[in-house]
């Protein structure tokens, strides 16, 4: 039994084999592993007897639900209007220069994914940037780079 | 419990309606034409393309008159200059992200969307065009359908009838807001994923995002060379379908004006699926007489019964991805479809003196499934293609108006022979119960050597259009030969439209029911509500076309498959009898076990 089967059996013990099972299920997923991949997506839809398309639509409506390969470390900056003003795009060139990839993609050695993310509720003290579920509040670009740099040396 | 009566004002109009009756309906009670394009009389209240909304007095905002219920007092107005504006913005925000290269577009003049643009004389210029900056994907890997995702405005009635109608659920929405977009699987193409090719969705598309993959020029490249022989064989639904698309009204057979045409348009043969029909329920019928011997008496295990008919493509590829346990319990007949492709290039060829080689067959009909079988690599049995290209009842009418064909100005003329007889019980193939009904007129008759016991030969119980049909008949005073089965009652079954299926199967897995024979139909109404029929269909219009169909039954002078003498003339000629070792070469088949998505 692969790993994602051992997920789907624990949260369908929990929550049942309905459809409000798959919430749960693809949380958990995406939390151990980072994101799901098509096999893992086809395993939850045939457990919970879902159409596989109706399970990919409702992953791809959740930015949170990653469906393709994503970092060990996801950071998400705010891309929304606060942060922009007060200097996202400069965070983001940055962690660009540091991590040596564009907005949108992951490291080769699968540790790190930059990407952008709607408002965190933290508008008081951007910009603000998301590793996996750390928020790191205003960020400056020497801030970011050290908080980074923290994560490379783990 | 009683409903209670409504009362309310439309442009200034009392009506009283039931409760739960939408504003769109009453209005439409009162004939003022609301525009539409999400809703759908087959499907569920959507309210997403809000070109249907409407004035209520006293409400801030407008409301969707499609999922807006009645309620007492209300006044709307469906033509205030307040409804006119916001239509007209909102019609023209769904053509900023519509890709409006409508003169080359495969519905042009048939788009929803178009006749709104025109009858709203919309301004393109009021938004930005949002088509040229998206990324979309044209999928035509399908050999039955083509969807062209920059025309869509995800409107999800094919989501709808993929979900709800067929229970196939190839097609969600995917992502959100400006992202949204209808998407199968991984954004998989259609024809590697659970898709049956049915064409509802295509039936229902009221844009060109979703069309069937036509071959009508492929077609006239045959019929102009003059170095092949293009042989055409037309389906038992297209024949009171096919005057929809030509001018006439629901419900008119017009099975002699279109061989008419089919002969002026330059096909060298003229020939009818009818007839590899009744060949059907001959092969069908032996088979599952031959199966309820070898279970009943030679007490064989390993025969799988119920059997279920074969004649629905898109109800193979359900079942050959949906219940795939149960595909020994298909019956191993090919389609009529597929029936006739094998001849075309054996038998009938021989009858020619045409070399195989040198024939082109072409299949009219109401389905776009048809197009992906004629595809199946298991369809070469001839030694060739056996079908060739497959046209539904829209593209035969799109040739026919290309050609300059007055339809309704055409003489009834007749199918070429041999291969153009048929029976009563072949053309109601055509609607759901048909195949059961055609079968049960065989089946009793070998075995009773009598009639079935209807009144003029109809099986009442298995016509109409409920999802689930059932009928026993019982067997008595049988032939010495078939005296294993005196006074067994031969349970049957009938399902149409995929989510019927769906049950139903799932009724026959569990163990929970038992029958000896089952129908099952792809498309609501069977063939008749087939996907490449006219559009619209739809419920009213398919009860039209179904007692077309029984119409066209009774006026038949053979109404028992049997009793074609063109069937008798083939077996006699060239096969020898039904399931005979060259009957399995050319004329069954086998399935495939599919992923579940």
């Amino acid at each position: 039994m692969t790993d994602v089967n051992l997920i789907i059996n624990e949260q369908i013990e929990k929550y049942g084999r309905e459809r409000q099972a798959l919430m749960p299920i693809l949380q958990k997923i995406v939390a151990d592993k980072n994101y799901i991949t098509e096999d893992e997506l086809a395993l939850v839809a045939e457990a919970l007897d879902l159409s596989a398309a109706d399970v990919y639509g409702t992953a791809t409506f959740y930015t949170f639900l990653d469906v393709v390969p994503r970092g060990k470390y996801v950071i998400r900056v705010c891309k929304t209007i606060s942060c922009h003003m007060s200097g996202k795009d400069e965070i983001i060139k940055t962690l660009e220069k540091t991590l040596g990839i564009k907005l949108g993609e992951t490291t080769p050695d699968r540790k790190f994914t930059l990407l952008q993310a709607n408002c965190m509720g933290w508008c008081h003290k951007g910009p603000v940037m998301l590793i996996n579920d750390e928020v790191y509040p205003e960020l400056t670009p020497e801030k970011a780079i050290a908080i980074v740099q923290e994560y490379i040396a783990k | 419990m009683a409903k209670y009566n409504v009362n309310l004002k439309i442009n200034n109009i009392p009506i009283t309606v039931e409760e739960g009756t939408t504003v769109l309906e009453a209005a439409r009670k009162l004939n003022f034409r609301i525009p539409t394009l999400c809703q759908h009389p087959d499907l569920c209240v959507a309210g997403n393309c809000r070109v249907c909304v409407v004035e209520q007095k006293g409400a801030k905002t407008l409301v969707a008159s499609c999922a807006m219920p009645v309620s007492e007092g209300m006044e709307i107005f469906t033509n205030s200059e307040k409804v006119r504006t916001a239509r007209k913005h909102i019609i023209e925000l769904l053509l900023s992200e519509h890709n409006t290269e409508c003169t080359s577009c495969y519905k042009n003049g048939k788009c929803e969307l178009q006749s709104l643009a025109n009858e709203y004389l919309v301004n393109e210029k009021d938004f930005i065009k949002l088509v040229y900056d998206k990324k979309y994907t044209i999928d035509d890997f399908s050999p039955s359908i083509i969807k062209d995702d920059s025309k869509c405005i995800r409107c999800q009635r094919c989501v709808r009838t993929c979900t709800s109608m067929q229970y196939v659920s190839a097609l969600a929405v995917a992502y959100k807001g400006e992202h949204q977009k209808i998407s199968t699987f991984f954004e998989k193409p259609m024809n590697s994923v659970v898709c049956t090719n049915c064409g509802q969705c295509v039936n229902r598309c009221p844009t060109g995002a979703l069309v069937e993959k036509n071959y009508i020029d492929q077609v006239w490249d045959a019929i102009n060379d003059p170095e092949v022989h293009v042989v055409c064989q037309t389906a038992p639904a297209v024949r009171v379908g096919l005057g929809e698309d030509l001018g006439l009204t629901p419900g008119n057979r017009v099975t002699g004006k279109m061989v008419a045409a089919l002969k002026r348009l330059g096909f060298d043969s003229v020939l009818d699926t009818d007839f590899t029909a009744d060949l059907t329920i001959l092969e069908e019928g032996t088979e599952l007489l031959t199966r309820l011997k070898k279970a009943l008496v030679e007490k064989d295990e390993t025969i799988a019964l119920p059997m279920m008919t074969s004649c629905s493509p898109g109800w193979i590829k359900f079942i050959e991805h949906k219940f795939s346990n149960l595909l020994p319990n298909l019956s191993t007949c090919k389609s009529p479809q597929q029936m006739f492709g094998a001849l075309a290039k054996t038998f009938y060829a021989q009858k020619k003196g045409w070399r195989a080689d040198k024939v082109v067959s072409v299949s009219i009909m109401p389905c776009t499934a048809k197009k992906y079988e004629a595809n199946r690599p298991e369809m070469r049995d001839s030694g060739f293609k056996d079908v060739d290209y497959v046209l539904t009842t829209r593209e035969l009418a799109m040739m026919i108006r290309q050609a300059g064909i007055n339809f309704d100005e055409l003489p009834e003329e007749k199918y070429d022979s041999i291969m153009g007889t048929s029976s009563g019980a072949a053309v109601i193939f055509g609607a759901t119960g048909g195949v059961m009904e055609a079968a049960l007129r065989t089946a009793y008759e070998i075995v009773t050597g009598r009639e079935v016991p209807f009144k003029n030969l109809d099986i009442i119980p298995v016509r109409g259009f409920d999802g689930i049909k059932e009928t026993t008949i019982k067997l008595e005073n049988c032939k010495p030969e078939w005296g294993f089965l005196e006074g067994a009652e031969l349970k049957c079954a009938i399902a149409h439209g995929l989510a019927n299926a769906n049950k139903l199967m799932s009724a026959v897995a569990n163990g929970t029911v038992s029958y000896h024979f089952i129908e099952i139909m792809a498309c609501p109404g069977g063939c008749l509500g087939g996907g490449g029929q006219p559009i619209p269909t739809n419920e009213e219009i398919r009860r039209k076309r179904m007692e077309a169909i029984y119409e066209e039954d009774a006026n038949m002078p053979i109404r028992k498959s049997h009793e074609n003498p063109e069937i008798l003339q083939l077996y006699e000629e060239f096969l020898g009898k039904p399931n005979s070792h060259k009957a399995h070469e050319l004329l069954h088949t086998h399935y495939t076990k599919r992923k579940r998505y």
